[in-house]
C-alpha cells in the first residue's frame, strides 16, 4: 500500500502580513513557517494507518516550495512518513489551486498511489480546492472535511463534519483522496531519536516544471489588510487594564453576577 | 449575464443562504436561476426560475449526482457564473463542478469590489484578495453570513425539472449522526467566557473558568481549544458547535476564525482580549484589550472578586 500526504509550509497566522512589491501575495520576509494545521492531521492520519497495518505502508509526504519547505518535510518525516519530495518551486503563491493540483496529480499518476490524504484546507489561501480537485483530475473518488477516519478491507470509513454539530458517514473504496478536518487527530510531536532518524530518510528534490503543464485558472489581483470597523482599542500595563476592565465588565455582567453574590 | 443559484438544503428544509446568493447575483448584474437537487419540499420560498433535479434519498448527498446535475443546469441556462454556499455542502461540491467545467473557482467571497472585483478572506480571515478568474465560467462559494438576503422572499418558483445523469458508483453513504446531547446550554447564558488557543495549554483553561465563574458566566471555547480536548465539545463555540447570543462574551485569546464568529456575532457586548491586535476578533469586539491574557485574566479575577 502506498500513501501520499500532500502539505503546505505556511506562515505562521499570529504573524503581521503586508502585501509584498507587486501587491497580489504578502511579503515572506521575517515570517516564520510552519506545517499548516490541516496537513498536520493528515500526515498524523496517514502514520496511524501505517501503524495500524504493521508499518507495511509506504508514506510519502509531498511539498510544493522553495528551500525551506525542506523543514517541514523534515518534520513529517520525523512524525514517520519514509519519504518526502520537495516539488521545488521559488514562488509557490504564483500557482492556483489548479495548477497546484496538477502538480500533485501528476506525481501520484506516475506512482500509483492507494489513499492521498491533505488538508481540507490552507491556513493562508483557504481555498479548499485542492483534495477534491487531485481527486477529479485523477479519476477517483474525494471525501472532504474528515474528523474520524477507519480502514479495512480496501476501503475508508469517514465521518464528515457537516454543520451544528451533526456528522455523515461515508464508506469510499481506495483509491480515494480523503481531506482531513482538524480534530480527526491530534498529531504528535517528532520525538528526538525520530528526528535523528528522519535526518536519513530519502527527500528528494524534483523540479516544479518538470510536473507542471496545466495553465492557471484564475490569478490574484491584489493582496490587502480589510478596513476593520474598530472598536475600542485597550492597551498598557496590565494593572491599568484591570482597572479599566472591572467597572466595564461589571457592569455589562451585573444583574446576573448580583444574582449569586 | 447568468448566474445558477444552487440552493442547500438541510433535513428536507430550504436554506436561507439561497437568498444571500440570490443577493449576489443582483450585484453582479446576473440574471438568478435557481437550482435545487433534491426533494420538492425543500424547494426555497423565493420567486423566480428553479430548477429542479428530483433524487431519490436526497439527504443522502451523492456528490457524483449533485455535480451531474449543476453541469445539467449550467448547460441549460447557459450559466456564466455559478453561487453555492460555502458550507460543508458547497466546498464539497463546488471544486467538482469547476473541474468538469474546467472553470475557475472563487472560494469563500466576502465582499465585491468596486468594479465587481471577486473578494475573499484569506489568513485565517485577517487579509483578503482579490480574485481574478481567467475562464469564461465561474464557480463561486459565498460566505454564509457575509451578504444581506436578496431576491424575492415568499413568492414561488417557477419550476422546470432537469435530469443528472446518475455518477458512476463511488461515495457509500451510511447515514447521518445528530449531535451529542448537550448538557450545557449556552444558549441560554447571559454571560459567556471563552478560551481560544491564545491558552496554550489545558493548564490554563482554569485561569479562563476562573474569570467566568467570577462573572458569573458560563466557560465556552474555540474550536481549536475542543479539537485539542482541553474543554469538552459541548462547550464549542462557532458554526460547527452552540450559536450564542450572550449579553456580554468575554473572548481569552480568540483570534476570530469565520466559524467562530458566526457562532457568536449575537452576542450584545463582545470584549476580547489578545496579544494580536490585527486578529479578526476585533472586528466584531466592542473593546479590544491587547494583552497576554495569562496575566490579565487572574489579575482581572482577583480584582472581581474583592
Amino acid at each position: 500500500m502506498k500513501i501520499l500526504v500532500c502539505v503546505k509550509q505556511v506562515p505562521d497566522m499570529s504573524s503581521r502580513f503586508a502585501p509584498d512589491g507587486a501587491g497580489t501575495w504578502f511579503a515572506e520576509a521575517d515570517l516564520a513557517h510552519r506545517i499548516n494545521e490541516y496537513d498536520e492531521c493528515a500526515i498524523e492520519q496517514a502514520i496511524q494507518l501505517k501503524e495500524q497495518l504493521g508499518g507495511a505502508p509506504e508514506v510519502t509526504a509531498l511539498s510544493i516550495g522553495p528551500a525551506r519547505v525542506g523543514e517541514a518535510l523534515r518534520k513529517a518525516l520525523a512524525m514517520g512518513c519514509d519519504r518526502a519530495v520537495q516539488v521545488d518551486e521559488p514562488q509557490p503563491s504564483r500557482l492556483d489551486p489548479w495548477q497546484v493540483a496538477s502538480i500533485v496529480a501528476a506525481h501520484a499518476c506516475a506512482v500509483g498511489y492507494d489513499l492521498v490524504l491533505t488538508g481540507m484546507q490552507s491556513q493562508d489561501r483557504g481555498s479548499g480546492q485542492v483534495g477534491v480537485l487531485v481527486a477529479e483530475q485523477l479519476g477517483i473518488q474525494a471525501v472532504t472535511t474528515a474528523v474520524s477516519f477507519e480502514h479495512a478491507d480496501g476501503a475508508v470509513t469517514v465521518r464528515r463534519e457537516l454543520e451544528g454539530g451533526a456528522r455523515a458517514r461515508v464508506r469510499v473504496r481506495l483509491p480515494a483522496v480523503v481531506t482531513c478536518q482538524l480534530g480527526l487527530n491530534v498529531p504528535r510531536y517528532p520525538t528526538l531519536p525520530n528526528i535523528m532518524k528522519a535526518k536519513k530518510k530519502p527527500l528528494d528534490v524534483v523540479p516544479a516544471a518538470s510536473l507542471l503543464s496545466a495553465e492557471p485558472l484564475a490569478r490574484t489581483a491584489r493582496f490587502f489588510a480589510p478596513s476593520r470597523r474598530t472598536g475600542q482599542v485597550m492597551e498598557g500595563p496590565v494593572d491599568q487594564l484591570v482597572d479599566r476592565l472591572v467597572a466595564l465588565l461589571g457592569e455589562k455582567a451585573g444583574a446576573k453576577r448580583q444574582e449569586r453574590t | 449575464m447568468k448566474a445558477l443559484v444552487v440552493c442547500e438544503a438541510r433535513g428536507g428544509k430550504a436554506l436561507d443562504t439561497t437568498f444571500e446568493l440570490l443577493e449576489v447575483a443582483s450585484r453582479l448584474g446576473a440574471e438568478p436561476v435557481m437550482l435545487l437537487v433534491g426533494e420538492a419540499s425543500a424547494i426555497p420560498a423565493a420567486a423566480g426560475r428553479l430548477l429542479l433535479a428530483e433524487v431519490e434519498r436526497a439527504d443522502a448527498y451523492d456528490p457524483g449526482l449533485h455535480r451531474n446535475a449543476v453541469v445539467e443546469a449550467v448547460r441549460r441556462v447557459e450559466a456564466d457564473v455559478v453561487l453555492l454556499p460555502h458550507s460543508s455542502y458547497g466546498w464539497d461540491l463546488a471544486p467538482r463542478v469547476a473541474a468538469a467545467l474546467r472553470a475557475a473557482q472563487v472560494s469563500e467571497l466576502v465582499a465585491l469590489a468596486e468594479g465587481g472585483g471577486l473578494e475573499v478572506a484569506c489568513c485565517n480571515g485577517k487579509m483578503r484578495r482579490v480574485v481574478q478568474p481567467a475562464t469564461a465560467k465561474v464557480v463561486v462559494t459565498v460566505q454564509p453570513g457575509a451578504f444581506p438576503a436578496g431576491g424575492a422572499r415568499g413568492g414561488a418558483p417557477s419550476i422546470e425539472g432537469i435530469q443528472a445523469a446518475p455518477a458512476a458508483p463511488g461515495i457509500e453513504h451510511l447515514g447521518h449522526e445528530a449531535p451529542s446531547a448537550r448538557e450545557v446550554d449556552l444558549g441560554r447564558a447571559s454571560v459567556i467566557v471563552s478560551a481560544g488557543r491564545g491558552v496554550g495549554k489545558k493548564e490554563n483553561v482554569g485561569v479562563v473558568e476562573a474569570l467566568a465563574r467570577a462573572l458569573g458566566g458560563e466557560l465556552a471555547a474555540s474550536r481549536p481549544v475542543v479539537d485539542s480536548g482541553w474543554v469538552g465539545a459541548d462547550r464549542q463555540v462557532g458554526s460547527t458547535g452552540q450559536t450564542v447570543a450572550p449579553k456580554l462574551y468575554v473572548a481569552c485569546g480568540i483570534s476570530g476564525a469565520v466559524q467562530h464568529l458566526a457562532g457568536m456575532k449575537g452576542a450584545e457586548y463582545v470584549v476580547a482580549i489578545n496579544k494580536d491586535r490585527d486578529a479578526p476578533i476585533g472586528e466584531v469586539a466592542d473593546v479590544l484589550v491587547v494583552a497576554d491574557l495569562l496575566q490579565l485574566v487572574p489579575a482581572l479575577t482577583a480584582r472581581l472578586r474583592q
